[in-house]
């Protein structure tokens, strides 16, 4: 229960864009760059948090339990802000074998996991069979559902089968993929793009997975890597290509906004090798909660903060802490790694006064604790 | 603006803004709200009207010149026997030593704790005191916990008010708000039943005052006490403070369970950055007559310690060199920050950072 009480003005923030905030109108990207600017923390973490109660009136925050399988670490691209790539001959180089898959996703299911991530570098040699066979053959032995293959991914499989992204994803969920991560959005500005991960699925590839993917049933989340040589503009500009898809799909389950970790990365020098400050990322998430006004999630990244940012970003739009990650390996090769169990994610949300809920891929809620 | 409110501290919030003091039972209201940004919106709004958008920091260096200690504290990870093979004990020249090597940071402070030795007599903490002092005469001595001033009255058989008058007299500047825990004797029993009680504790803080000591004053949460101890805690140093006016700071010490019989005890993890964030800003809200709120990041980890800036805090401690206590107990965090990072810190949060001697000397405001 709240009730609504005047208080002193803060100095920043454009009554008239708070107002429309709360009378749950749209907000123009020139509103929402001046509050990414220019909003007082707590003001925004208050909008956001409006924002939230609207589209989650219950208490609850919900956690995935998942695993990532990188199933490679070769890759082409190359990307400026990776530091978990390799070149293929490089003897840190691997492909897992499918046993060795199968086996983690064993071991997935054995820990109440219902979700498996397959992400990985563009390997040069990999090709659609790969990944339909590895698919049918999961789908054959585990009841887990297959949220993978990030659309640079899916560009780099189109071009190395000589297919189209259409035939890919079809075949693709034919064989057992029921869903896409949103990841490799990175900051969806071709000029950023060209800087940071050139040889990598353009702005325009990566929206026409998304929209090609939500047209034939597959459904996907969007992130957004924020911290590396982007403008606050360009983090606008990358919110509002994902707010414009969505009206048309609505196929956005969530969005997620990360930070970049320049830890043993191209571009930690450019960075000046600190990550963007916590108080940055909590700003973003906050103007990202308020301007996807129709993308139902909003995700606070505990792997990239920490728990304890991670558990405060439930004040600052999140509604949901992801996965507590039985393994994730690429924030862990830039030297960030933190460790989650189901036990401290349910204390970390309940100690924060939220009721803790565990979901599945498509944010169904399977228990409330 | 308006903006919505946990109806149950709608009345409170009233009440900060007109000026008006918080009772026990508003305490234990905010204390059960969790309405985290109201929280911190109110506990801001109060630290602006007492120091505007400074924020203060000294360079100081931390010196724990025993962890030998007979209390043997529940919560404490640091404290060892005599007989401990990690049982060490600095000679006064040592100690000497480790302040000078710190000269070149440019220190305004040394802050200085111990463990309670069974044998060292009270005149090695006068002597050593004299001699930083003759040493390092610009350098401020932040020293002896109300614990230990206990401990040294017991070991000389000297009242409180002449342990305090003899290292007065030696060059003691200050005192730190250490070993107040939870100022309830129960409480008390349970996880540091060998030190000085509550009322001990309050006697040597008003008795320091009196005699022109400034102090500051702490709370150890987290552990067992309830949210009713928060509240009383912060009321007795409310009240004494009516009385003395010798408080400077307020800082609230989460419990870092890591290597203490306590953390063993109760299978307690430390406290999270939501109830952190929340006790400095009820610290702020019902501390009325306190001028500081102090965040010490070591504890926080400096994300926080930052973010809490936002949340009724005005003081980022100092830049601390060699921090023992909280690292024993696991604390992760660096055990030294420079003063360009602080710096930073505090200029991220659009606030001006102000260099302070102890005593709140402004030395120096970075514009």
């Amino acid at each position: 229960m709240s009730q609504r009480i005047n208080v002193p003005e803060t100095k920043t923030t454009e009554p008239a864009t708070s107002q429309k905030i709360r009378n749950g109108e749209r907000i123009s990207e020139e509103e929402t760059l001046l509050l990414l600017q220019e909003a007082d923390l707590l003001e925004l973490g208050q909008l956001a948090h409006l924002v939230r109660r609207r589209i989650h009136p219950d208490n609850l925050v919900s956690f995935i339990i998942d695993r990532n399988i990188n199933y490679t670490n070769i890759c082409i691209s190359g990307c400026q802000f990776c530091a978990f790539y390799r070149r293929q001959g490089d003897p840190e180089a691997y492909l897992l074998s499918n046993q060795e898959i199968f086996r983690r996703i064993q071991e997935t299911i054995d820990l109440g996991g219902t979700q498996i991530m397959l992400q990985g570098g563009l390997h040069p040699e990999l090709h659609l069979d790969y990944f339909v066979n590895l698919f049918q053959e999961i789908k054959k032995r585990f009841p887990v559902t297959i949220h993978s293959l990030s659309p640079p991914e899916i560009v780099h499989i189109a071009r190395n089968s000589g297919l189209s992204i259409r035939d890919v994803l079809v075949e693709l969920k034919r064989a057992g993929l029921d869903s896409l991560p949103g990841g490799g959005a990175e900051i969806l500005v071709d000029e950023i793009r060209a800087q940071i991960s050139p040889r990598k699925a353009t702005t325009e590839e990566w929206l026409e997975v998304m929209e090609t993917a939500h047209s034939i049933g597959l459904k996907s989340t969007a992130t957004m890597m924020m911290g590396t040589i982007e403008s606050l503009q360009d983090r606008i500009t990358h919110l509002s290509k994902i707010r414009t898809l969505q009206d048309r799909t609505g196929g956005f389950r969530a969005f997620i906004p990360w930070t970049f970790q320049p830890r043993h990365t191209a571009l930690e020098k450019k960075v000046g090798g600190r990550p963007t400050s916590s108080i940055d990322y909590l700003r973003t998430l906050a103007v990202s909660r308020i301007f996807l006004d129709n993308v139902k999630h909003v995700q606070g990244s505990w792997v990239t903060q920490g728990k304890r940012i991670g558990q405060l970003t439930l004040f600052f739009g999140g509604n949901d802490l992801g996965s507590i990650m039985i393994e994730e390996n690429v924030v862990k090769a830039a030297g960030v790694s933190y460790k989650m169990t189901v036990e401290e994610m349910i204390d970390l949300i309940r100690s924060a006064g939220f009721t803790p809920a565990l979901r599945d891929t498509e944010y169904k809620i399977l228990k409330v604790y | 603006m308006n903006i919505a409110v946990d109806h149950n501290i709608s009345s409170i919030y009233e009440k900060v803004l007109a000026g008006q003091r918080l009772s026990r039972e508003d305490g234990l209201a905010l204390m059960e709200s969790s309405d985290l940004l109201t929280l911190g919106y109110l506990a801001r709004w109060v630290k602006e009207r007492k120091t505007k958008d400074s924020v203060f920091f000294n360079v100081n260096r931390h010196l724990n010149m025993t962890n030998v200690c007979v209390s043997r504290c529940k919560f404490c990870a640091f404290s060892r026997d005599r007989d401990d093979p990690d049982a060490y004990t600095m000679s006064i020249e040592e100690a000497v030593e480790k302040a000078r090597n710190s000269l070149s940071l440019g220190i305004t402070e040394l802050h200085i704790v111990n463990g309670l030795h069974p044998d060292l007599p009270f005149s090695y903490y006068v002597e050593t005191v004299r001699r930083l002092e003759e040493e390092f005469p610009h350098v401020h001595i932040q020293a002896f916990t109300a614990v230990e001033i206990k401990h040294f009255a017991d070991l000389s058989g000297l009242s409180f008010q002449d342990v305090l008058l003899t290292l007065k007299e030696a060059g003691l500047g200050s005192l730190p708000g250490g070993g107040a825990e939870i100022l309830d004797d129960g409480i008390r029993r349970e996880v540091c039943s060998r030190k000085a009680s509550a009322k001990e504790w309050l006697e040597i803080m008003r008795t320091a005052h009196r005699l022109g000591f400034r102090s500051n004053a702490t709370m150890l949460y987290g552990h067992i006490e309830s949210p009713e101890n928060r509240i009383d805690h912060l009321i007795k140093l409310r009240e004494l403070q009516d009385e003395t006016g010798g408080f400077q700071s307020f800082i609230p010490l989460p419990f870092h369970p890591k290597n203490t019989p306590l953390g063993k005890m109760t299978g307690a993890r430390r406290p999270t950055a939501y109830e952190d964030l929340k006790m400095l800003s009820i610290s702020r809200l019902m501390l009325d007559n306190f001028d500081h709120i102090k965040a010490f990041w070591i504890m926080l980890d400096p994300k926080i310690a930052q973010l809490s800036l936002d949340f009724g805090v005005d003081d980022l401690d100092g830049t601390v060199v060699e921090e023992k206590i909280t690292h024993s107990a696991g604390a992760e965090t660096e055990e030294a920050m420079a003063k360009s990072e602080l710096i930073n810190m505090i200029r991220e949060m659009k606030r001006t950072p102000v260099e302070r001697d102890t005593l709140y000397n402004v030395l120096e405001v970075y514009n």
